[in-house]
């Protein structure tokens, strides 16, 4: 099958960018999205072109570093798929298809379709953890925890991190991103005793990157890859709030 | 060379505490006066940087990522193996070990091994405490499953992602540690050499990765979990950037490298689907629990599956191996896989392809079971090769996927550069010359929670490193070679891609020093790898400029060490007369074909000492003794 592409190219953070036209012919359905980029870029350099710069690694929808906006959605159309994982066969032979690289105030890019998302890992910074050192941990099996809870808490902790809720979002919000780890610690025994604190210094390092607020469009869960709940960001509403009422009671915060 | 193991005297169980006690502290006080610098965020990396700023060292931490929580340990799929025996099922800290010295076919290091067994427990204790979700029973207990090469069940799992839950409870530890400054952080960069000053590893040579600055960083000890050396063959189930940079420039700086023909082929990957194909997708082990593997017994079977009746197929792993049957260890499954396809026996395109059928499992324990069990990994398949493995069988064949070999480290996990550590992957020591399933994970946080932490701190207490800065002469000189070989990949102009040399070499390696390895085609890799490189070095075109993000440019400098490893690859193996494990030599097999090992002339490790460009790397021996597990040819009928 053939298909026309047309591609975000800009050379540097601050540089202009604009799409660019390419003519991807010999492509077969079984092959990657990122396997026919890597087919033209191919001959791009042969052309004596600069290849298309775009974010991968693992290519099989885990690591979280692909991240292209395809026709104007986050992973493109499969639904809970990555870009990686993602396949011509989705397309139609002759389609022209649109790509351009994660669109929020809080990724600059970098270069084409490469964006920094940094600000995802200062959020985790802010909490995003159990604040436990190595060693002197209990056994495992000290504190049963129920088979449901662990259940919920796995399915927001499969968060690749890829930030497709943000680039999805009407907002740029990493409300998604953040509640999904306030969930997965939360609904775990071991995450109780920085819950509400957790909950509070998180929701302050989004708001103090570039990232939205959350206005309930639901983009986010339908973007996401890994099809990770907007239930969480109520629960992490609730813990914020419930955050600031622990906090003013016992002075901490 | 000085290869002495450093392993303590005693009894095996005593060994590590012993060792532990006898090794000398820093003062909590000193601590943060010195610099560690950590390479890699992967499960060693990431807990090892964290574990050491808990402690008070002062840590410098580097991955080319843009985020430390995307290293490659985040795709392993199974599990991990811990001796808890919660299963009450005969298992213990001995049977691990015994398990893992065997399934190594008895080419590691038994005190090592001993220690890993021992260490399993506490980590999985301490990723429980981080909150890391495993799979629980209804009781609230902890689950557990089985995997290859073991009788019992000790395997911990979150569903099929259990690399990324460890890895994420990892990077949220070296999170939590950026944000008290004791560690820094620089993603996107990549290591590019080591910096040796008065016979110790006192820094490292790095590219910015977004501006292409080339710099250096001192520190008084390096630290490398940098991963394994599998993408050489260009197709494997690695990440796409994973790469033995770090580790080669080490090697070319006075680092031996160990075993480096040991790679693990992984049974249960899906096949190939075309020439354009990229990487290799790894479907987990753990599906050989429900899974059955079989063939057609007549070859080139043209019918579909299902339309081939019981009395036709040919369950291979099962009738030669009935004891284990379908959880063999990986290099006995991968190579049975082969015979078959070798044979005509194989399916799917090109019949290079075996059955993984669920048939009798779903039948058995009933469809929402086995989703609950491999649902993921089942949706993972479909959406790659568009069949619905409820339906009809997976089909699977091996792959690249882990090496054992890598750089030589002590008992201390220090290579024979002092001051330079080298843990998980990259480092060669725990899995002799076959990895069990579920092992990886185990020995990557041991060596970055438990082991490390412990012996860089005798190493800096007895070695007591000079003060050192990145105006001395050493460093200077290896920021300078760094880059007048950047300016020399791009002044080549030349007609081919990198990719395309990559390929070539996977492609000659995959067929002479892959699955099975003989004396003529190693012989004919060695002579065409050199002029494999001298083309690379001639002909390869890399575009663009060195001061911006340049993705040809990351891959032009991984392949050109590629083009070196590969080399020391063959000549390891071609050295090896004997199979064993990963490394099987057609020459040396039992009637039925198995590994047959030489224990007599063979039982060491082969530590390779570099010895300059065009110059053939120099063989030291480690020699290695078995007192408690007793040599036996490895069998698994
Ligand atoms: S490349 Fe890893 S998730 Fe897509």
């Amino acid at each position: 099958m053939k298909v026309t592409l047309r591609v975000w190219r800009q050379r540097g953070p601050g540089a202009p960018g604009r799409l660019e036209r390419y003519e991807a012919d010999d492509v077969s359905p079984e092959m990657s999205f990122l396997e026919m980029l890597d087919v033209v870029n191919e001959k791009l350099i042969a052309a004596g072109d600069l290849p298309i710069a775009f974010d991968h690694d693992c290519r099989e929808g885990i690591c979280g570093s692909c991240s292209l906006m395809i026709d104007g959605v986050a992973h493109g159309p499969m639904q809970g798929t990555a870009t990686c994982q993602l396949h011509m066969r989705s397309f139609a032979d002759g389609a022209e298809i649109v790509v351009e690289p994660w669109r929020a105030r809080a990724f600059p890019v970098i270069r084409d379709l490469v964006v920094d998302r940094s600000a995802l890992d200062r959020i985790i910074q802010a909490g995003g953890y159990v604040s436990v050192d190595t060693g002197g941990a209990p056994d495992g099996n000290a504190i049963p925890i129920a088979k449901a809870a662990v259940e919920r808490a796995m399915d927001a902790a499969q968060c690749i991190g890829c930030g497709a809720c943000v680039a999805a979002c009407p907002n740029g919000s990493a409300s998604l991103f953040t509640a999904a780890k306030i969930s997965h610690l939360g609904l775990l025994p071991q995450g109780q005793p920085e819950r509400y604190r957790r909950a509070l210094r998180m929701v302050a390092q989004m708001d103090a990157e570039s990232f939205g607020g959350c206005s309930w469009f639901g983009e986010c869960q339908e973007a996401c890859p890994k099809e990770i709940s907007i239930d969480t960001i109520t629960r992490m509403n609730a813990d914020f709030i419930r955050g600031g009422t622990v906090a003013r009671a016992d002075g901490s915060r | 060379m000085d290869l002495r193991s450093r392993v303590p005297a005693g009894p095996i169980e005593q060994k590590w505490d012993k060792h532990r006690f006898e090794m000398k502290l820093v003062n909590p006080a000193n601590k943060r006066k010195y610099t560690v610098i950590v390479v890699g965020t992967g499960l060693a990396g990431g807990s090892a940087a964290a574990t050491l700023s808990e402690l008070g060292y002062n840590v410098k931490c580097f991955c080319f990522q843009d985020s430390p929580r995307r290293a490659h340990s985040i795709a392993a799929q199974g599990g991990i193996n811990a001796a808890k025996n919660y299963q009450n099922d005969g298992d213990s800290i001995y049977r691990l070990f015994y398990d893992t010295v065997k399934g190594g076919d008895y080419r590691s290091r038994e005190a090592n091994v001993y220690r890993l067994a021992q260490i399993s427990v506490n980590i999985i204790d301490q990723c429980v405490a981080q909150g890391v979700p495993f799979a629980r029973e209804y009781g609230g207990l902890l689950a557990n499953r089985s995997f290859g090469g073991a009788q019992v069940s000790r395997t911990f799992y979150a569903r099929g992602q259990t690399g990324q839950q460890l890895l994420l409870g990892a990077y949220q530890a070296l999170e939590k540690e950026i944000q008290r400054g004791g560690v820094t952080m620089y993603p996107r960069t990549e290591m590019l050499d080591l910096v040796v000053v008065n016979g110790q590893a006192r820094g490292i040579v790095v590219r910015d990765m977004v501006t292409g600055e080339i710099s250096s960083h001192a520190g008084d000890a390096v630290v490398l979990g940098t991963g394994g050396y599998g993408n050489v063959f260009y197709l494997s189930t690695n990440a796409k950037g994973s790469n033995a940079t770090a580790i080669w420039r080490a090697h070319r700086r006075g680092a031996a490298f160990a075993n480096p023909c040991y790679t693990q082929i992984h049974p249960t990957c899906i096949p190939v689907s075309g020439s354009y194909q990229s990487k290799l997708t790894l479907m987990s082990e753990s599906l050989r629990n429900d899974g059955r593997v079989w063939v057609p017994k007549q070859q080139g079977d043209p019918r579909p599956p299902n339309q081939i009746p019981e009395a036709e197929r040919d369950y291979y792993l099962e009738r030669r191996y009935p004891s284990f049957g379908n959880l063999v260890p990986r290099d006995v499954a991968s190579r049975a896989a082969k015979e078959q396809c070798d044979g005509g026996h194989g399916v799917g395109p090109g019949g290079y392809g075996v059955y993984l059928d669920f048939a009798e499992a779903i039948g058995r324990l009933g469809e929402a079971t086995i989703r609950e069990r491999y649902g993921n990994l089942f949706e993972m398949y479909e959406r790659i090769t568009d069949e619905d493995p409820y339906q009809v069988p997976m089909r699977i064949y091996p792959a690249v996927h882990y090496t054992m070999g890598g750089l030589w480290v002590d008992y201390n996990l220090m290579s024979t550069i002092p001051g330079l550590h080298v843990i998980g992957e990259a480092n060669f020591s725990d899995h002799g010359a076959n990895r069990l399933g579920a092992s990886a994970l185990m020995q990557g946080l041991a060596d970055g929670y438990f082991v490390l932490p412990y012996t860089i701190g005798d190493y800096l207490a007895t070695a007591r490193p000079a003060p050192v800065t990145t105006s001395q002469r050493e460093f200077a000189e290896a920021e300078a070679a760094t880059r007048e070989r950047t300016a020399r990949m791009l002044a080549i102009g030349g007609s081919r891609t990198v990719d395309s040399f990559h390929r070539e070499l996977g492609q000659l390696l995959w067929d002479k020093c892959g699955m099975a390895r003989n004396a003529a085609g190693l012989r004919e890799a060695l002579a065409r790898i050199p002029e494999l490189r001298e083309a690379f070095w001639r002909d390869v075109n890399v575009p663009g400029s060195h001061a911006e993000l340049n993705q040809a440019l990351e891959k032009a400098g991984r392949v050109a060490d590629f083009l070196e490893l590969a080399e020391l690859m063959c000549r390891d193996a071609l050295h090896r007369e004997e199979s064993c494990g990963g490394h099987f030599r057609e020459e040396h097999q039992t009637p039925d074909g198995e590994a047959l090992r030489d224990d007599e002339h063979f039982a060491y490790v082969a530590a390779w000492e570099y010895a300059g460009e065009d110059r053939e790397a120099v063989l030291h021996r480690e020699p290695l003794d078995f007192e408690y597990v007793h040599l036996a040819q490895r069998s698994y009928k």
